[in-house]
């Protein structure tokens, strides 16, 4: 059963074709790669199902329901969280703060209680200790390092529960120790239930990690089936050498 | 660390008994104040001291809160005051203490205003917000000028004052109004800074963007506090019309008024809960001096302009964030990971 | 608004038609300053307003004391306003660091009250307005009447905004100032020093309030509280077209002060300003970004 089914999604900016007639579908329960060379699409395809941007034509289902044209926040009420390629957190708030700022459902009478704090702070606590960055928990957001940045993105992600997280270069800026870490959450997570869909350009965190792949080049998926398959596939090393 | 979780007020060092003290002295100074100097001159002052802590702190829960700078909030200042005024006016109200039952109706038509502006204004980021705020403003005493029939127009509206009030007791019923709707603002402004609706508007504030990728309805939450924002302005702009017995279109949607209660929240601290109240106490009083003084040479626009620059360009944080950090020793180390 | 006959009807709306042609080419003028500044900067210059009155009294001082007409009263005040627009770039504008978009806004508005105060102080309060012998002198075109001032500032104008198209596409500043305002980082990597980029169309946008200030000082009786009015239009003109447009200020300022003028006419001159804002809110709920304006997402 497919998650989230692209099928002919295509937008265009001015006169370039950022995605042309993309179609990929990602499996429940799956981590998923997205990846190709650069400017083939990938992080459009992202905005685009977060809706971040409009888009030209195409649909998007998520659990078969179209999810095309709705905002990124009723996006993320459904169930899809994603990270940004610089980690994005708020820079004034402590960590914790970041973490119960996610708001699954706001009925008027959550938004305006205190009641409920004590509990998902508790939730929150949790969550950091899972990534292992309880111990900053009291720290400004934009105190922290950037690798702390990235792992207090995806644990706040998390907060509400989401079934499928994109994640857009979670290996991007990273060391290899706390790369093995950021695997290991996301292995841990799906097991958990979470669906993943990652654009990487690391491909040996790719093959290591993702169980299916789908290439994009020039707004097209080309190519997708397990890591070693597509790692093969002619037509895929010939977008990467390039033409 | 529960000391630091929310809220989390940055002009706050520590409940120790002597704070409490000196504030239940305040408070007590500030209650008994038209009793301890009644002379009408003080109570003016004083009258629009507290008007401003209350604009200024109303102001802060949506330009602190959220960074959205509305640098029209005179509109709801003004359309208060003359929701008062003409209520007064055609119900034949007896002047007196029943008017003041009167002031949440006000807050009611400015929040009503504020839904129809908010919806059109919150379409766009934070930058043409200002600009629209700013028209919006200039279209209400356009309004107010050329519904004549309705407003009085340039010559003004009359509002009934109660002559039973004589000499040095006439501003104490007023002092106390407006007591109280700043501490009403006070306590919105805490609530909220307590609750989810106060984080979503800090997120929004420090990246409106990624708030709405973790579920922030951004819209929704602004145009809440706007809404809040703009009730509390209105209603202090009751209890002013009442106060000056006067009102002209110019002197109500007045750009002054919208913009010192911006500067007076900026100079405090924006966001912060004691910022607003420095911020009025310390400008206010300066201001009505310098009205007096240089008021018919312009000069004292002169005097606004030199201490708005000089607190932007060398506060711009303001004073209640600048002084916690002196001295809060312990701030936020960056952590190696 | 009695019962005239069509054609007589038909000829107001057509004067009152180029009339607003004629004045939003001045209003053009003092826009485009406006929305080079934030093109530029980011930063909206709500002083705009006080810097065209204020160009519009160094006028008056010129003309009183030299007895200048004031047309050329611009040599001197447009060198003057583009030297004060540097200067107050540097001092005021580029110490912001951190929250430009909102503390600019802050600090525009701030120096709009001090113009306002000191030229209340020097001036006083008393309307005024700058005299020449083409004020009301008007020469009919097929059985319209058009008053030869209008004319002129229009001329002057198009002759300013169009020396700014020259320098913006086809000179080598020009380029450096595209870039800078297309994307700042970007042009900073190619080598443009931004900041001098940033003070020099700071400069030329009040150089242009300057030359705007003269042609609205012959058409008008000012003083120093003129500029509300006079930034809640230019606000609503940029913002109908786009943050940012040059070719935007330029066609909204001719349509917001064409239907201005046509409504003058149809309803009522006291309606006429109302209009404005009445198109600014059309705009706002069907496009938000203006006519010609981008819908900005930040970087995602």
């Amino acid at each position: 059963m497919s998650l989230l089914e692209i099928s002919a999604l295509t937008k265009r900016f001015g006169g370039v074709i950022a995605v042309d007639g993309c179609s990929l579908s990602v499996a429940d329960r799956s981590i998923t790669g997205l990846i190709g060379p650069n400017g083939s699409g990938k992080t459009t395809v992202f905005n685009l199902v977060t809706g971040f941007i409009a888009r030209d034509s195409g649909e998007v289902r998520f659990k078969s329901r179209s999810i095309a044209g709705l905002g990124p926040d009723r996006i993320y009420g459904l169930g899809i969280g994603r990270t940004f390629q610089l980690a994005r957190i708020f820079p004034r708030l402590t960590a914790l703060e970041n973490m119960l700022v996610p708001v699954r459902r706001a009925g008027l009478r959550a938004l305006l209680s205190h009641g409920q704090w004590r509990h998902e702070r508790e939730r929150a606590m949790e969550m950091l200790e899972f990534v292992e960055i309880a111990h900053v928990a009291g720290t400004l957001g934009g105190a922290l390092s950037y690798g702390q940045r990235k792992l207090l993105e995806l644990a706040a992600l998390m907060m509400a529960a989401p079934e499928l997280v994109l994640l857009d270069e979670p290996a991007g800026g990273v060391n290899p120790a706390l790369l093995e870490r950021i695997s290991e959450h996301i292995r841990k997570l799906n097991r958990q239930g979470v669906t993943f869909l990652l654009v990487e350009h690391n491909m040996s965190f790719v093959m290591n990690l993702c169980d299916e792949v789908v290439v994009l080049h020039q707004g097209k998926a080309i190519a997708s089936g397990k890591p070693k398959a597509v790692r093969e596939n002619p037509a895929v090393l010939d977008a990467y050498l390039g033409t | 660390m529960r000391g630091n979780l929310l809220p989390r007020l940055r002009g706050r060092v520590g409940w120790g008994p002597l704070k409490l003290f000196g504030l239940l002295g305040l408070a007590i100074a500030v209650l008994l104040l038209p009793f301890v100097a009644p002379d009408p001159a003080t109570t003016n002052i004083a009258v629009f001291t507290v008007m401003y802590i209350g604009l200024a702190t109303a102001w802060n829960i949506m330009g602190g809160y959220t960074g959205y700078i509305s640098l029209g909030h005179a509109a709801f200042f003004g359309f208060g005051a003359y929701g008062l005024g003409l209520m007064l006016v055609h119900l034949d109200i007896t002047p007196g203490y029943a008017p003041f039952v009167l002031v949440p109706v006000a807050g009611v038509l400015s929040a009503l205003l504020a839904v129809g502006i908010g919806w059109i204004a919150l379409r766009t980021r934070a930058a043409t917000f200002v600009i629209v705020t700013i028209a919006f403003m200039f279209m209400m005493q356009l309004l107010a000028e050329n519904l004549v029939k309705v407003t009085g127009g340039g010559g003004g509206l009359g509002l009934p004052y109660s002559r039973d009030w004589g000499g040095d007791f006439f501003n104490t019923p007023y002092y106390y109004a407006m007591l109280l709707l700043a501490v009403l603002g006070l306590f919105v402004s805490w609530w909220i800074r307590r609750s989810k609706l106060g984080l979503g508007l800090l997120a929004i504030r420090d990246d409106e963007d990624k708030a709405l990728a973790v579920g922030v309805p951004t819209r929704a939450f602004k145009l809440t506090a706007f809404v809040i924002s703009a009730a509390l302005v209105g209603m202090i702009g009751g209890v002013y019309a009442y106060y000056v017995t006067y009102i002209y279109p110019q002197f109500v949607f007045d750009p002054l008024i919208g913009i010192s209660m911006v500067l007076m929240a900026f100079l405090g601290g924006l966001g912060t809960l004691s910022g607003p109240v420095i911020g009025a106490v310390l400008l206010e009083p300066a201001q009505l001096e310098f009205a007096y003084r240089l008021g018919a040479s312009r000069l004292y626009l002169v005097f606004y302009s030199a201490v708005f620059l000089l607190v932007i360009l060398l506060l711009p944080r303001g004073i209640v964030p600048s002084a916690a950090e002196l001295l809060n020793r312990r701030r936020a180390r960056p952590v190696v990971s | 608004m009695g019962a005239s006959p069509p054609w007589f009807t038909m000829t107001l709306v057509l004067e009152a038609a180029a009339l607003g042609i004629l004045t939003g080419g001045v209003y053009a003028l003092m826009a485009s300053g406006l929305t080079l500044i934030f093109g530029v900067m980011r930063i909206i210059n709500v002083g705009q307003g006080a810097l065209v009155i204020l160009g519009a009294y160094l006028s008056f001082a010129v003309f009183r004391s030299w007895h200048l007409d004031p047309l050329l009263t611009l040599f001197i005040t447009m060198p003057l306003m583009f030297g004060l627009g540097v200067i107050l770039q540097i001092v005021f504008i580029r110490p912001l660091k951190t929250d430009r978009e909102a503390l600019s806004v802050l600090v525009t508005y701030a120096l709009a009250l001090g113009i306002e105060g000191a030229l209340g102080y020097v001036f006083t309060t008393n309307y005024v307005q700058l005299r020449a012998w083409y004020e009301t002198a008007s020469f009919a075109v097929f059985g319209f009447h058009i008053t030869y001032v209008y004319v002129f500032g229009f001329l002057l104008c198009i002759a300013i905004l169009g020396a700014l198209f020259l320098v913006l596409y086809r000179t080598s500043f020009g380029g450096a100032l595209r870039a800078t305002m297309l994307n700042r980082t970007a042009a900073q990597l190619i080598g443009v020093d931004v900041d001098r980029v940033s003070a020099i169309a700071f400069g030329i946008g009040v150089a242009t309030a300057a030359a705007g200030g003269v042609v609205f000082g012959i058409t008008n009786a000012f003083n120093p509280g003129s500029h509300y009015d006079l930034i809640s239009r230019l606000l609503t003109i940029i913002v109908l077209g786009g943050l940012g447009s040059l070719r935007g200020a330029i066609i909204a300022a001719l349509i917001m002060l064409v239907t201005e003028d046509i409504t003058a006419v149809v309803i009522s001159p006291v309606w006429a300003t109302f209009v404005f804002f009445v198109i600014l809110v059309v705009v706002l709920i069907f496009r938000p970004q203006g006519l010609f304006g981008v819908r900005v997402r930040d970087r995602i």
